[in-house]
């Protein structure tokens, strides 16, 4: 089993490299349109039952539009989404947990107050308020996901931060008169980019997520956008009748964010051992640690104490 | 000890007032509140004693003021849509929302224990194996999706359980393992990496040196010791549960706070709103105190890591 871990989950891989074709080609695929329907050619069950149609692989929802090229066109609105709002994040993160890092004393606590006030929130229920009373947009889902999601990254880049700090080529660099920028810049971010790498990915599953859940709940990416969230919503009311129309997305997600952990847990175990022991507990060489990373409900604002990650 | 005891409740009620300020200027944010309350038609004048009487004619931070002031003594005011007091709102609909985390945290439990404890026992075994991608699904699935499918597995083609709203013992099966599925994986793997660790310890090298039976061994020496982690995440998700129950509840139709907020939300019953929010958050924030604390005292090494 050790053996495995250590290889490439080819299987992962694929699932990732059919997502990213799919969203950057989707319009070239020749597939009907994601957001106007046939409204003659409503709830049509997928191409291998009794019923199914040709033209329409994974049937149709009410309102004759096409399910597969929803969930295809749907691959770009999760991306986007989960690029933006980790780049967003990831950036702002990064430069607080620098600053924090490597100017310490009155600074590093009033912003490490700050980060442990951020980790400490119900995500969810935060998230639902905030993008409902924004009125629900693109910008605003990807505002509200970047903002509760910089501590995480503010916090590790912090504790990274503060270790390389100590070491010589620092302190030759304090001696040769360089400034703080340009050690940060240059001599402590370069060192940090591996860590940064693997949150990145470890956070991925999560954001999409929570994307989801939020256009499940109607306050997340606004109609008609193919959203899976959305499209598993508008799915609820033909469990009965027409169960393709949640199914399909619902799996699009599923085998996504799968996909994604499974390349962030293997990027972790070769770029960066070290966050394998988070939480304090000494992990099984090939068990990954209990990671919060997962179910964006459930994992509501899931802090470190047992659960892993946040808790440095 | 006591400075980590003392800086863990300053944090906590610094985030509670967090809460509190995102929760007060999101509301003056969107919009003049009693656009909502008024008809369109209201006179000017009508609009002033409006104003006046809600007290939204004072300074922003005097109206601030006033608002954690009444948090304090627990008054919310009253629903836009029914005029009842919020706090009523409230408490008829906690009680579902306890009752569905508690079941929730004890089916995860019931799930997640034994068979962590099995799997590391029988360590790459069959059963092993499948705890592992049981577990690993966990981690990926979307709640409200697993909710949906387990509704239409359940509901619609066995036609063995009832698809939503609250009732018996057979109402709360769905909800409790859509709720409880991710926590179930994330024990399952806690308890598993926790008994691999105690039973690769001294003492239990010990115990069967004594001859102890194997029985024994595992479950009186070895889950007695690898059981700390496990019970401390258990309340931890508890916890959780209350705040993230929004999706669960709206799922299966189940009368909870989490769904009274969402309700709330589309009705525009801002008051609702901000009462609920801030209630979860507040069980939410001190639930994990208690954790935290539960978690230092009965674990030296946490306790001077942090420090």
């Amino acid at each position: 089993m050790r053996a495995r871990s250590r290889e490439l989950p080819w299987f992962a891989g694929a699932i990732l490299a059919a997502l990213v074709f799919a969203a950057l080609l989707a319009p070239y695929l020749g597939l009907p349109s994601p957001t106007e329907g046939d409204i003659t050619q409503r709830l049509i069950p997928p191409v291998w039952t009794e019923r199914g149609d040709r033209e329409h692989p994974l049937g149709t929802d009410r309102f004759g539009r096409d399910v597969l090229s929803r969930v295809v066109h749907g691959s770009r609105i999760s991306l986007v989404v989960s690029l933006v709002a980790i780049g967003v994040a990831g950036t702002l993160g990064t430069a607080l947990g620098l600053i924090s890092g490597y100017r310490g004393g009155l600074t590093d606590a009033v912003l490490m107050r700050l980060t442990d006030v951020g980790l400490s929130l119900p995500t969810i229920l935060i998230a639902v308020v905030l993008v409902a009373v924004s009125e629900p947009s693109f910008r605003n889902v990807i505002l509200v996901i970047a903002l509760l999601l910089w501590p995480r990254f503010a916090r590790q880049v912090r504790g990274e931060t503060l270790a390389i700090k100590e070491q010589d080529f620092v302190a030759l660099a304090i001696v040769a008169g360089r400034s703080s920028a340009w050690i940060i810049r240059r001599h402590i971010f370069p060192n940090v980019v591996p860590t940064l790498l693997v949150i990145s990915t470890l956070q991925v599953g999560y954001v999409i997520l929570l994307e989801g859940t939020l256009s499940f709940l109607g306050v997340g990416v606004p109609p008609p956008n193919p959203a899976w969230g959305l499209m598993i919503a508008d799915g609820r009311g033909f469990l009965a009748t027409a169960w393709w129309i949640s199914f399909f997305p619902g799996l699009a997600m599923l085998s996504t964010v799968l996909a994604v952990n499974l390349m962030g847990d293997w990027l972790r175990d070769h770029l960066d051992p070290k966050l394998r022991q988070v939480g304090g507990r000494a992990v099984e060489p090939d068990e990954p640690a209990p990671e919060p990373v997962g179910d964006g409900v459930r994992r509501a604002g899931a802090r470190g104490a047992a659960a892993g990650a946040d808790g440095g | 000890m006591w400075r980590y005891l003392i800086g863990r409740v300053l944090q906590t009620m610094l985030s509670m007032l967090v809460v509190i300020s995102i929760v007060f200027f999101l509301t003056r944010l969107s919009g003049n509140p009693i656009h909502l309350l008024l008809d369109v038609n209201a006179s000017e004048r009508d609009q002033q004693i409006l104003m006046h009487h809600l007290g939204l004619d004072k300074p922003l931070p005097v109206q601030y003021g006033l608002y954690v002031r009444n948090i304090f003594l627990g008054d919310f005011g009253n629903s836009v849509l029914t005029r009842r007091p919020v706090t009523e709102h409230i408490w008829e609909r906690l009680p579902a929302t306890v009752e569905l985390g508690l079941v929730a945290m004890l089916l995860s439990v019931l799930i997640g224990v034994p068979l962590g404890v099995y799997s590391a026992v029988h360590r790459g075994g069959t059963l092993d194996g499948a705890a592992r991608v049981f577990a690993v699904l966990g981690q990926s699935m979307p709640t409200f999706w697993l909710g949906l499918m387990l509704i239409l597995l359940f509901g619609v083609v066995l036609r063995l359980l009832p698809a939503g709203g609250r009732g018996g013992i057979e109402h709360l099966i769905l909800p409790a393992f859509t709720l409880g599925y991710f926590t179930s994986a994330a024990i399952l793997r806690l308890t598993r990496s926790a008994m691999l660790e105690v039973l690769g310890s001294d003492y239990i090298k010990f115990a069967r040196l004594k001859g102890l039976h194997e029985q024994v061994v595992l479950w009186k020496h070895g889950l007695k010791n690898a059981l700390l982690p496990v019970v401390t995440f258990a309340v931890m998700l508890f916890v959780q549960f209350l705040g993230g129950a929004v999706v669960t509840e709206t799922v299966f139709a189940w009368p909870g706070l989490g769904r009274l907020i969402l309700e709330s939300i589309t009705t525009r019953d801002y008051p609702i709103v901000q009462a609920g929010v801030l209630v979860l958050s507040a069980l939410y924030l001190t639930g994990n105190l208690f954790v935290d604390m539960l978690y230092s005292y009965l674990n030296p090494r946490i306790r001077h890591a942090r420090a």
